[in-house]
Formats: structure tokens, sequence, C-alpha cells
């Protein structure tokens, strides 16, 4: 019943296979710039992550897999509801390319798949959660949900729902980094099915026209919903997709957090240099479907167990943190420390209390007219 | 036979300019390409070509004449070997560009160059002294009121900037933004690419980052491809975060139709934004409001859609001189005081109904004049008091009936001060019908005071 579409499993196991079995996909970069004649990023290395910092990564990556775990749960139960796009897969990029930025300095923009992006950059499973359930406490007040959340003290500037939107309102937060010479990057993330928004294209234009400090990021996942990148976009390899702007692009095993990090260093060197944006397409793929609704009749299960078995992130990070000769037990411990700030996180949102219906007309607007 | 050059229409909406200088004179040789002339409006400085080769015979018009109406013989042109023609002969023939079609003459090609040299020249603005004393009033066009108030307000705070297309180096495509740049640098005057979706959000992330930008539409109708950014993202998020993130931003630029520019190009948005709950609307008709609710608009921590009129922007009107003319949001105005019917309108309506008010008068109608200026949030009580007052009302609008700014007045009239009505609530609008180009069918489609001395008596049964 899964065979409707072919998709060619093998070629997305390639593209999603970490960076030491695929030597890094080293092609894309030098091609580039020998057609280019222009400069370019140096081309990225996997990051020397010490033992702490590689530790870090595995606790952050498991908080988002354990997070969205019950957060699917919770959907289940009926404690969530309307859309919840889950990011279980990703992991690496979000934790890869964050713990490289400045909570406070550099900004963060996303679309509608965000609660890993949240988690990324410290920001507290509990109020997350409880925006999940449309709880009084929840992060929004719970007036946004989990599509539209928000914490201007991190500098994450949402949490929005119009596939491609984000990327504009990034150039625009990158213009006032520049504006304000506060030193900040924006980082913009989007999908392979926003690449395809004319808005993308427009914002590209003014990022390099204005040199703007913006790091745009293309979590190609794959798939738009049910549409699968080859169904959907002419040039598949969309790290090109910034080409015609003059904005470099480099294509990142997006399943291999060391590679991610990697990448997010030569990125940012770009761009604090005011060599103006680049263009980021991580290749990666999510477990769940779009959203809790998806009937996952475009790809068989068969495809995804693959990745899972051979690419997925989290294992990967502990393969490494294996060489680096951290054993189970302290893996344990931290399992054990994810469990509890996840149930705790549950339990907040679902014993908080809805908000008063006095809120309803509050924060319609700002001042009294 | 003489060839009449006629002083060019060099938009839609203009009426005169000034000659300002002569490129030939009398007895050179032109052909077709050669700038003869350059003209001045309060928009723009253009080159003015030879489309005929010829004898310039005469020039009927010396160069730095204001005021010369379009279509006004202003040089004749002989054919090589033709009779020179007497050059007392040629009687300016002055006539609106409605009725003037540049077809009725060897038409001349206008080249639309800006007049990069003279750039500060034709600029009243900056170099203006603002007069320090308050109370004052001073004639100022509306163009000038709005660019006075931006500036005023980037002078105020450094997170102020404008934002558009040829808002800059070309001084505003209707001269709005004229001077700008000169005063406040290529940091904060920036022209865009033609990119709207683009640009709009580029400038609400920036008010989410903090900064106040001044985005301008070249007009409204481009908006439409940016409309997404303007409700989904400026005037949702501050509910959507529960408070947390801000969007001041105005979005600015004319509205409603101009003159002859056809069907795209001519529409009233202001009940499509004034749906939307997060948004401020301001129309304002005048240039004390246009100043006063821009700087308010500005200072504003909600996202504004800050509508004006083209047709209105040369118009002069009495401004308070200083720097301090600021005027509160959603409060309308009583433009003149009557006690037997209201009429409620904005933006352009609003002279329109003053035109008609005064007509009603003179066969004895006393006609209140209620401009609401603010469009969303409206300003209810002084519509109800007026009619509490009156007890008749129609509503003036240059725009569609359909779900119009009427439609709510009507709604609100019907729910809030149904015991007040005697008769009812009337809606006087454009017809139903996209703008036709055409000069007869446009003008029989918008308002006009006619219209609503009609509409007045219907609702009188006189």
């Amino acid at each position: 019943m899964h065979a409707q579409i072919k998709i060619p499993l093998k070629e997305i196991i390639l593209a999603t296979t970490p960076a030491k079995k695929s030597a890094s996909k080293k092609a894309s970069v030098s091609e580039d710039a020998a057609r280019a004649n222009r400069e370019r990023p140096t081309e990225p290395v996997p990051y020397k992550a010490t033992k702490e910092e590689l530790l870090k990564f595995y606790r952050d990556m498991l908080l988002i897999r354990r997070f969205e775990e019950k957060a699917g749960q919770l959907y289940g139960l009926g404690l969530i509801g309307g859309f919840c796009h889950l990011y279980i897969g990703q992991e690496a990029v979000a934790i890869g390319l964050q713990s490289a930025l400045t909570p406070g300095k550099d900004s963060v923009i996303t679309g509608y798949r965000d609660h890993g992006h949240m988690l990324a950059y410290g920001i507290d499973p509990n109020v997350i959660m409880a925006e999940l359930t449309g709880r009084a406490a929840g992060i929004s007040k719970g007036k946004g949900g989990s599509m539209h959340m928000f914490s201007t003290e991190h500098k994450f500037y949402g949490g929005h729902g119009i596939v491609g939107a984000q990327v504009s309102l990034g150039a625009g937060l990158a213009f006032g980094h520049k504006y304000a010479n506060d030193g900040g990057v924006c980082l913009a993330y989007f999908g392979d099915g926003a690449s395809n928004q004319g808005q993308v294209y427009e914002s590209f234009n003014m990022a390099e026209l204005w040199k703007l400090p913006i790091i745009f990021v293309i979590e190609n996942n794959q798939y738009a919903m049910g549409t699968s990148v080859n169904r959907a976009s002419s040039e598949d390899q969309l790290y090109r997709r910034g080409e015609s702007f003059r904005i470099p692009g480099i294509q990142v095993d997006g399943m291999d957090v060391l590679a991610v990090r990697g990448a997010a260093e030569v990125a940012l060197d770009w761009v604090r240099s005011g060599k103006g944006p680049v263009l980021l397409e991580m290749k990666t793929y999510r477990y769940r479907g779009h959203s809790m609704s998806d009937p996952a009749k475009y790809r068989s299960r068969d495809e995804v167990q693959s990745v899972r078995d051979n690419s997925d992130p989290i294992e990967g990070c502990k393969a490494y943190l294996a060489e680096m000769g951290v054993g189970a037990d302290v893996l344990k411990v931290i399992e054990k420390e994810i469990r509890t700030i996840v149930n705790e996180s549950a339990d907040f949102a679902e014993t908080s209390p809805e908000p008063d219906l006095a809120e309803l007309y509050t924060d319609v607007l700002v001042e009294q007219y | 036979m003489a060839i009449e050059l006629k002083m060019p229409a060099l938009s839609p909406t203009m009426e005169e300019g000034t000659l300002a200088k002569w490129l030939v004179k009398e007895g050179d040789s032109v052909k077709s390409g050669d700038i003869l002339a350059e003209i001045e409006t309060d928009k723009a400085t253009m080159e003015f070509e030879a489309v005929d080769e010829g004898v310039i015979s005469s020039i009927t018009v010396p160069e730095g004449t204001d005021g010369v109406k379009v279509g006004t013989v202003i040089a004749l042109i002989t054919g090589e070997g033709e009779e020179t023609a007497p050059a007392a002969s040629p009687k300016p023939v002055a006539s609106s560009p409605v009725e003037t079609p540049a077809n009725n003459a060897p038409a001349p090609i206008v080249s639309n160059k800006l007049d990069t040299k003279g750039k500060g020249d034709a600029t009243p603005a900056k170099s203006q002294p603002v007069a320090i004393a308050s109370g004052n009033m001073q004639s100022v066009t509306l163009r000038e009121a709005l660019r006075d108030a931006m500036a005023e307000e980037m002078r105020r705070d450094d997170r102020v900037f404008v934002m558009g297309e040829e808002v800059a180096e070309y001084q505003g495509a209707y001269k709005v933004t004229q001077g700008l740049l000169e005063e406040f640098g290529a940091r904060r005057v920036i022209d865009t690419p033609i990119t709207e979706y683009g640009f709009a959000g580029v400038g609400t992330g920036a008010a989410m980052g903090g900064l106040r930008p001044i985005i301008e539409f070249m007009t409204f109708n481009f908006a439409m491809q940016a409309i997404d950014h303007i409700i989904n993202s400026a005037a949702k998020t501050n509910y959507m975060s529960g408070g947390q993130m801000r969007c001041p931003i105005v979005f600015r630029g004319p509205n409603g139709a101009a003159a002859r520019v056809g069907a795209q190009h001519s529409q009233n948005y202001a009940p499509w934004y004034a749906s939307v709950p997060g948004l401020i609307v301001i129309a304002p008709y005048d240039a004390a409001d246009a100043k006063g609710l821009l700087k308010a608009a500005i200072r504003c921590e909600d996202p504004v859609v800050f509508l004006e009129n083209e047709l209105l922007y040369g118009r002069s009107f009495e401004v308070p001189t200083g720097d301090d003319h600021v005027l509160p949001i959603g409060k309308a105005r009583v433009m003149r005081e009557g006690t037997d019917v209201t009429i409620v309108s904005y933006s352009i309506g609003v002279g329109l109904s003053l035109d008609a008010a005064n007509r009603l008068a003179e066969d004895g109608i006393s006609a209140e004049v209620i401009d609401l200026r603010t469009i969303r949030p409206l300003d209810k009580a002084t519509v109800l008091e007026s009619l509490a007052k009156t007890n008749r009302l129609v509503v003036a609008e240059e725009g569609w009936p359909t779900c119009s700014v009427g439609s709510e007045i009507v709604a609100i009239c019907m729910e809030e001060g149904f015991d007040d009505l005697d008769a009812p609530v009337l809606r006087i609008t454009n017809e139903d019908v996209p703008m036709p180009y055409a000069a007869n069918l446009e003008k029989a489609t918008l308002v006009n005071a006619d219209k609503i001395v009609a509409g007045v008596r219907r609702t009188l049964g006189v």
C-alpha cells in the first residue's frame, strides 16, 4: 500500500548518511568554487568537540527527542490540539548550529516546526510544553500554540505558520543587527518546501545586496508534507538555490552534529566578517509525519526505519562518545535526567490552569486608543 | 504648418508645472529626441523631448514661468522651409489633464529622468527653517506634511528608518520622501528592489527586532503582494506571543483612486485592513491630520496601516508649525457642525462631503461632517453622538460599497443607535465595478459631491 510513489530509497539513505561514511560531501563546495570564480567560505570540517561539549550535544539532542516523543503522547491523549509538528530525527541540526550562537545576541527565527529550536536555545521546557497544551503558563500565555512561540529575551523570534515568511522576517532581523551594529547574526531556518516560495528569493536578493548578517538554513528533511524534494524542486540540490544571488551554499550532513557544528563555524566566520549571507543545506530526515495528522502514505516504513538504523543523529553521537571512552553508565545518567525534565514538563503542562477568559481581549493591541 | 508644442502632463494627476529651463532658443533646428526643455512639477523634474523635426519658430512661454497649465502651447515648431508662424498668434489653451488627452497634439516624449544635479534646488523641504513658535499655522502641502512628520521623528529617534521603492535617490515616486536621503543618509533611507512581499517582511522582521520601520508602498495596490506580512506577521504577533513580541511598524503610501490609472491601480483598501484585529488603520484627509497622525503612528507600539491619497498630496492646508504636532489615534473630528443630517467620511471623501455640505447649506439643509481619521479603532462615540443630534446619517466613501467602511458604520448605527434613527443610513460610494479607464466612465464610477448631495436629500426625503 505504500508503493504508489516510488521513492529512490537508496538515494535518500545515502544523502543522510553520516559524514564519515560519505566523505562529507566534499564535492559540492570545491565544484562550485571552480565554477564561480569568487571568494567562498572555506570548506567545513567536522567540529572537534571536547568530551564535555560532546556530552552536552548528546544531552541537548536527547532532550529534544524525549520532549517531542512526550508531545506526541500528549497529542494522542487529546491534551495538545491543532497542528503539532515534531522535530524527531532532525535534532543534530538545531543543536549543531545553535550551540555555536549566543542567545540574547544572535537571533533565531524559524517556521512552525519550532519546539526543537527553542529547546536548543535553552528555553525552559515547562513553558514550551504548557504552550502546547494551551495553558496560561505557556510561553505565549496559551494564545500561540505549537506554531507560535517566542522568546525575545533569548532573541528567539518564533514560531511562524506561513511557509517561507520567516525568511523575509529573518532578513529583517539581520537588517536590525546591521543597523544597530550589535555584532549579532540571524539564523533563519526553513524547509525544503519553503525553499520554493517566492519571498525566499526576494529575501536572498536583498540580503546579499545589503550584505546582511544572516545564515539561511534549509532543513531539507526530504518531504514538504507528503511531496518529496524531487517531485517539487527542479533544482533539487538546494544548497545551489542562492547561487544566482551570489550567496555561497554549502551542503551539510544534517544527521551528524559535528558536521553541522563545523559548518556553523565556517558560516559564522563568513557572516561575522561582513561578507554577507551564507546558505546551509542540511540534509536531514524527520521520522514522524509532517504533523500529527499525517497519513504517511507517501513513504514506506522501511525507508524511515532504514534512516533510523543507519543515520540517527543521537546514535551517531553515542558512537563518537564511545570513541572518546564515555561509558554506557554516563549516558544512562543523562537519559534519566532528561526523562525527569520531560516528565516534569508534561506534569506542569497538564496541571497548569487554562488562560483566564479575561485574557481573550488582552494583547490585541499594545496601547489604549 | 506650425506644430504646437504643449505643456505635457507628466503624471496622471498633474495639472500644472513650472517651465524651468529652455534648452533651445528660437531659430534652433531640432530633431526627434532632442531635449527641448526641463519641466518641474511638485513631484519631479523631467526633460521634455522633441518628436518632430523642424525649427523652433517661437517660444511662447519663457523659462522660469510657474503654474503653466497642462495643454498650454509653450512653443511652435515649423518644418524645414516652411514659413515661420508669427510669434504673437498662438493662444494658450489651458485645460485640465482629464479633458486633454496627450494625443490631440503631436505628443512629445517625456523622458522620466531624475534631475540629479539640482536635487536640492527644487526641494522646499529641509532647508526651510522650522518655525519655533507653537500655535502658529503655515500653509503646507500634504506631501510636505508627511515628509516633515517622518523627518521630525527620524531626528527624534534613531530607530526610525524609511524603506521602499524609490524612496531615497529618486526622492520618492510621489516625492513624499524628498530630502530625507540628504539629511539622514543611506543607512536610514533605503531604496529596495521591486519586491513588496520581501521588503514588507524585512521591515516587519526589523520591527520585531526592535527598530521602528516606515515601509512605503509606492501605492497600496502593490501591498496586496505583501498583505501576508501586514496581517499574518505584523498584526497577529503581539497576540500570538501573549504580548511578548511587538511590531511597531508603519506601512504607508497612497491608497484609493488616483486619476485615469485603471482598475489595478485604483482601489481603496481601508475596509480590508480595518477588518483585522491587531492593526491600526489611519486615513487622514488634510495635511495637519496627516502630519499629526503620522507622527503618532511612528511613535505607536502597534503596527499601523497609514492610507494616504495621491490626489491630495499636492493640496495645501494650514498646519501647526513646530515639531510637536502629534494627534491622538482613534479620534474622529467634527469638520463642520450641523443639525439636519450627518455625513461620515474619511480621506478624500471628507473634502467632497464638505463641498456637499456647503451646497446643501445654500438650500437651508444643515449637514454635520465627520472625518473618521482613524478607521480602526473606529471612534463610534463621535458618530453615535452626531446621530443622536441629527437622527439621519449617510456615509460618503471613495471605495466600493460592499463590505465597506460604510457598511460597518451602518451596522454600528443599527446596533447601537437604532432608536436615534429617523431614516435608513445610506452608503454613498463608488460604483461596484473595477475602475474603468475612459474618462467619462471613471467619472461616473467615483463618488462626488453631487452624489453625496443626492444621497442626503434621499435620506431627508426632500
